[in-house]
């Protein structure tokens, strides 16, 4: 936000002095003598606060002689612009000594001081404040004023031993923190390496008084600290192994923060398949492959269609759901025994290790589930943290000069562009700040109407046509089913997915269309509803396909001739992922050469064809979503996502570098034709957005589903491991039951599941406990947001108060030095300016 | 790796790896980019520390600094001696501080010092019109140039005595998330 504090000081004035105004004219006066007495304090070394060795009265004369001259000038412009007695003082330059040194030693001007002692002070207030802090003592002296930074010490002596002293006092601050708090103090030290080399190598000798010290840790930090470890260490692992790292930095340095996020999304992607891919390999894959049911060998024709279909001898692979069997496997069972029944361990000894793969099957989807939303919902917060902004900026312009290099940028020609970039912002900022006009844009609220009207029914009958088409290709291979089947059969069954990869494609760009028709007066509210469209396109389109599976063909399988659905669902979704991909890379490849020629042809410009950051993010969480929903009915299926992130990685680098694309905003390229480059979307938060676009619509939606599915679908009785179960968490009910029954000590166990899974009244209690955490966070932020504002006041109040004080000073000093002079007594009236 | 033993003890590592964001496979990196600068001048061997500086010319001439308008400023602000020649103690203090896992409180401290043009513990209006025309690459007109000061200053400058000091430039920046992922370098 930008505010302007007036420092118009008649109200403190006219309460204390009774005679004074201020104006405009009384503040530049003021300003420029701070900066003539600034810069004459300044000019010699920046560490010495002190004045030379001069007499009072001598250097007052001295200043009182060539302040003359200065003076009658000045008195001649105060009669023209009938000022008050109070300019009068401030416009002479004949402040004492007195008044000169203490505005010398003003905190404000010491804050960002580099002598060492300042920063070695500065960071033993910090260090003292943390150690008191873990002793769990309160110092009020240390937060009382906040504009002064809590700094405590004089700041004009420099001794050497002074800075020994604090130096000394700083290492024993340092020893007594835990080992992390002294790393972090460490790192966050604005010193220079050799410095801290050498503070470190002081403060870490002493190891014996580190133990002692460090064993006096409360105990709950240091489960915290082993619990964080467990949890994330796997996936710090990972990250830090710094997948693509050279390619990110290429293309961090070519095309700047905002496209290098949408690779680093398909980094995250890639990190959360992984760990879907690992968990769900080693619980359920790998043990039923290693004992494989028995099958009656199908014969099925070996055409490279299947890859495509995920039909023939894929439908009985380790791939979909219809492979698992409900068996309990025991080590010491040869595969050969191994029926579908209960298995053959049931009279061998009890204590063997029997793997139960219904249940294994559950729990490990649940597991990862559950996991996999824990690590969304903490990097999300963790983003939103860093992206949250106190106040709607607007008109920041000195926040554009400071803040939008980007200095990841390397390459020449994309230096140029940004700097071309923040130019023509800065020239529009100013246009804005000057007043003018914007140019006149059509938008009525009939436009708007329209616009809507023409997307929201867009997005209708898209899903409707779907809708019907997908009834319509059920019924049509029920047909099939019952004749021959052949290769045209089996390739209409790609036809459904093509249709809504279609739909997926070419209704965005008529969503474009209509945001260029609307011409939106800012970028972000423009972003924001086309990426609205979108998502909603993307949810009814899966709404609408979700309705089919599970609501249709998973009620009556038998109407859809289906003996296994979850297989056939599982296959869809397969299907549903190629063919996305299919589009994805047909569309990078030829679709931008399409549109250069559409852009040369049509609207006569050479253009190059734009990136959209945030439609191909868009598509890369529908495939997310698509793979998280297909994971119960095909556990593979995770590891498809990673071999189509790899590819599509290097496809859009690859394709990014060729046509060298020129214009790196998130809107589309039809935006982009007529105006100027608008201001680009802040970098930070688009991952905030991206990361919480997959875990609230995306994430939440496959999850509702998945639960759905084991809560209330019939499992069908002729394949998969919950065959012959009412409902597939049954599962893990009769395990518990089991071991109640075989294992009366462990029927605690059975409690709690029956309490944890099948009992909804804890789900309800835990949605509860989270809704009002988020509550109590939100009333937190607000009073933090309130306590911010009545600070900046506070600041404001400051400043007028360092004024007021500054030229009491003044006027008291001239009072004293010259008692008798009748012009430099401050007139109890002042005009009106 | 057999190569750690010859270039740096497992105590220099500790300390760089408390001092610094860095680990101990980026400070090889870190060496290896510093030695390829000047392969006469940088020792292989920095078990005994060995007090070798490179100048300002050549440490602006890696490529992730070569086009950045404010190079000759961050290399002076984190040299030793402040005209720019850096030893590789600096060098790696330099990548730290400007690091993706350096915390806000650090980068601002040194971006208050880069744009601080002339050295005086105050971003005065001529620090602004240099930052500016670096930006801009003087594109735009003096009088514009003018004028987005002035506004600039206006906004910033909380005590009114038309400089910015490090707690105006701190709270201006405390309102732009983008400033920790902007004032980045990758090595």
């Amino acid at each position: 936000m930008a505010y302007s504090v007036d420092f118009n000081l008649s109200p403190i004035m006219e309460l204390e002095l009774e005679s004074l105004r201020g104006d405009d004219t009384a503040q530049d006066s003021m300003c420029q003598l701070i900066r003539v007495t600034g810069t004459g304090l300044e000019s010699g070394s920046p560490k010495t606060l002190e004045m030379d060795v001069l007499t009072t009265e001598s250097r007052d004369r001295l200043a009182s002689q060539m302040s003359d001259v200065r003076e009658r000038a000045d008195e001649r412009r105060l009669q023209r612009s009938e000022e008050s007695m109070q300019t009068n003082l401030l416009v002479r330059n004949r402040w004492s000594a007195a008044t000169l040194r203490v505005l010398s030693s003003m905190p404000s001007r010491s804050v960002g001081q580099q002598s060492r002692l300042e920063i070695i002070s500065q960071c033993n207030i910090r260090s003292t404040q943390l150690r008191r802090y873990h002793r769990q003592t309160k110092d009020v002296s240390l937060s009382s004023r906040p504009s002064i930074r809590g700094y405590g010490i004089e700041a004009d002596s420099e001794d050497v031993c002074e800075e020994e002293t604090k130096r000394q006092e700083l290492v024993n601050n340092l020893q007594s923190l835990s080992a992390g708090d002294r790393v972090r103090m460490l790192r966050a030290m604005p010193l220079s390496l050799a410095e801290k080399t050498k503070l470190r190598k002081l403060a870490f000798s002493d190891k014996v008084g580190q133990s002692i010290l460090s064993s006096q840790v409360p105990c709950c930090s240091l489960l915290k600290r082993t619990l964080y470890h467990i949890l994330f260490g796997c996936l710090f692992i990972l990250s830090s192994l710094q997948l693509w790292q050279v390619a990110l930095k290429r293309l961090g340095g070519r095309f700047g923060t905002g496209v290098l996020s949408y690779f680093l999304f398909i980094r995250t992607l890639l990190l959360f398949n992984v760990f879907l891919f690992l968990i769900n390999g080693l619980f359920l894959v790998l043990p039923q492959a290693i004992h494989p049911p028995l099958h009656t060998p199908s014969s099925h024709r070996v055409t490279g269609l299947e890859l495509f279909t995920g039909t023939g001898y894929l439908s009985n692979s380790l791939m979909f759901y219809g492979y698992y069997t409900n068996s309990t496997i025991n080590t010491s069972c040869r595969p050969a025994e191994a029926t579908t029944g209960t298995g053959c361990g049931t009279t061998s000894d009890p204590h063997m290790m029997a793997y139960n793969i219904p249940l294994a099957y559950f729990f490990t989807i649940g597991i990862t589930f559950f996991i996999t939303g824990i690590v969304l919902v903490y990097s999300m917060s963790k983003s939103f943290g860093r992206s949250f902004r106190v106040f709607k900026s607007q008109g920041n312009l000195a926040i554009k000069i400071f803040c939008s290099w980007d200095f990841k940028v390397s390459k020449k020609m994309s230096v140029r562009l940004q700097s071309e970039n923040i130019t023509t912002q800065l020239k529009e900022l100013l246009s804005e700040v000057k007043g003018g006009e914007e140019k006149g844009r059509l938008s009525g609220m009939a436009v708007h109407l329209l616009a809507w009207s023409i997307s929201l029914g867009s997005t209708f009958f898209c899903a409707l046509g779907i809708h019907c088409f997908a009834k319509d290709m059920h019924l049509r291979r029920l047909e099939d089913a019952e004749g021959e089947v052949s290769l045209v059969h089996e390739a209409r069954l790609l036809a459904l997915p093509g249709v809504v990869s279609c739909g997926n494609l070419l209704l965005p760009g008529l969503f474009n269309l209509m945001s260029w028709m609307e011409n939106f007066n800012s970028p972000i509210v423009c972003l924001y509803v086309s990426i609205f469209r979108n998502l909603l396109l993307k949810v009814s389109i899966l709404g609408v396909l979700c309705y089919h599976w599970l609501g249709k063909i998973a009620a009556e399988p038998e109407q859809h001739g289906l003996q296994c659905w979850e297989s056939f669902v599982g296959q869809e979704l397969y299907r549903f992922l190629l063919v996305d991909f299919i589009f994805t890379v047909l569309n990078t490849v030829f679709g931008e050469f399409i549109w250069k020629l559409f852009a040369q042809g049509v609207l006569r410009r050479r253009r190059k064809p734009v990136f959209d950051i945030a439609r191909n993010v868009l598509e890369l969480i529908y495939g997310q979503t698509l793979t998280w929903l297909g994971v119960l009915f095909t556990p593979l299926l995770p590891a498809v996502q990673i071999l189509k992130l790899l590819l599509l990685f290097h496809m859009k680098k690859s394709s990014l570098l060729v046509n060298s694309l020129v214009a790196f905003l998130p809107q589309s390229s039809l935006l982009v034709n007529c105006q100027a480059p608008r201001k680009p979307w802040r970098a930070s938060q688009m991952s905030t957005l991206f990361i919480s676009l997959l875990c609230f619509p995306s994430f939440l939606g496959a999850t509702v589903s998945v639960t759905y599915t084991i809560w209330t679908i019939k499992p069908s009785s002729g394949c998969g491991p919950f065959r012959n179960l009412p409902f597939m968490f049954h599962s893990g009910k009769q395990w518990a039951q089991e071991l109640k029954s075989t294992n009366p000590k462990l029927a605690w166990l059975n409690w709690v599941h029956s309490c944890l899974v099948e009992n909804p009244l804890f789900l309800f209690l835990m949605g509860g406990v989270f809704l009002m955490v988020i509550y109590i966070h939100t009333q937190i932020v607000d009073g933090q947001r309130k306590i911010i504002s009545l600070l900046q006041e506070q600041m404001e109040n400051e400043g007028k108060d360092k004024k007021f004080l500054i030229t009491r000073l003044q006027a008291i000093h001239e009072e004293r030095q010259y008692p008798l002079s009748p012009s430099s007594r401050p007139q109890p009236q002042g005009s009106e300016v | 790796m057999g190569n750690k033993q010859t270039i740096f003890t497992d105590e220099q590592f500790e300390a760089y790896q408390d001092c610094t964001f860095f680990t101990r496979k980026e400070i090889l990196q870190l060496h290896g980019r510093f030695h390829e600068l000047a392969p006469h001048l940088v020792p292989l061997d920095y078990t005994n520390q060995p007090d070798v500086s490179l100048p300002l010319a050549l440490i602006v001439s890696m490529p992730e600094l070569k086009e950045n308008p404010f190079r000759h400023r961050i290399v002076e602000v984190f040299s030793e001696d402040g005209q720019g020649n850096m030893s590789f103690n600096d060098f790696v203090d330099m990548f730290s501080a400007l690091c993706e896992t350096a915390p806000r409180e650090l980068k601002t401290i040194y971006a208050f010092k880069i744009y601080d043009f002339n050295v005086d513990n105050f971003l005065c209006k001529e620090d602004l019109e240099k930052t500016l025309n670096r930006l801009t690459k003087g594109e735009l007109t003096p009088e514009e140039v003018n004028l987005v000061c002035s506004k600039a200053m206006e906004e910033a400058d909380l005590d009114g005595d038309s400089k910015l000091s490090f707690s105006d430039f701190e709270n201006m920046i405390s309102k732009a998330p983008d400033f920790l992922s902007t004032f980045h370098l990758r090595i």
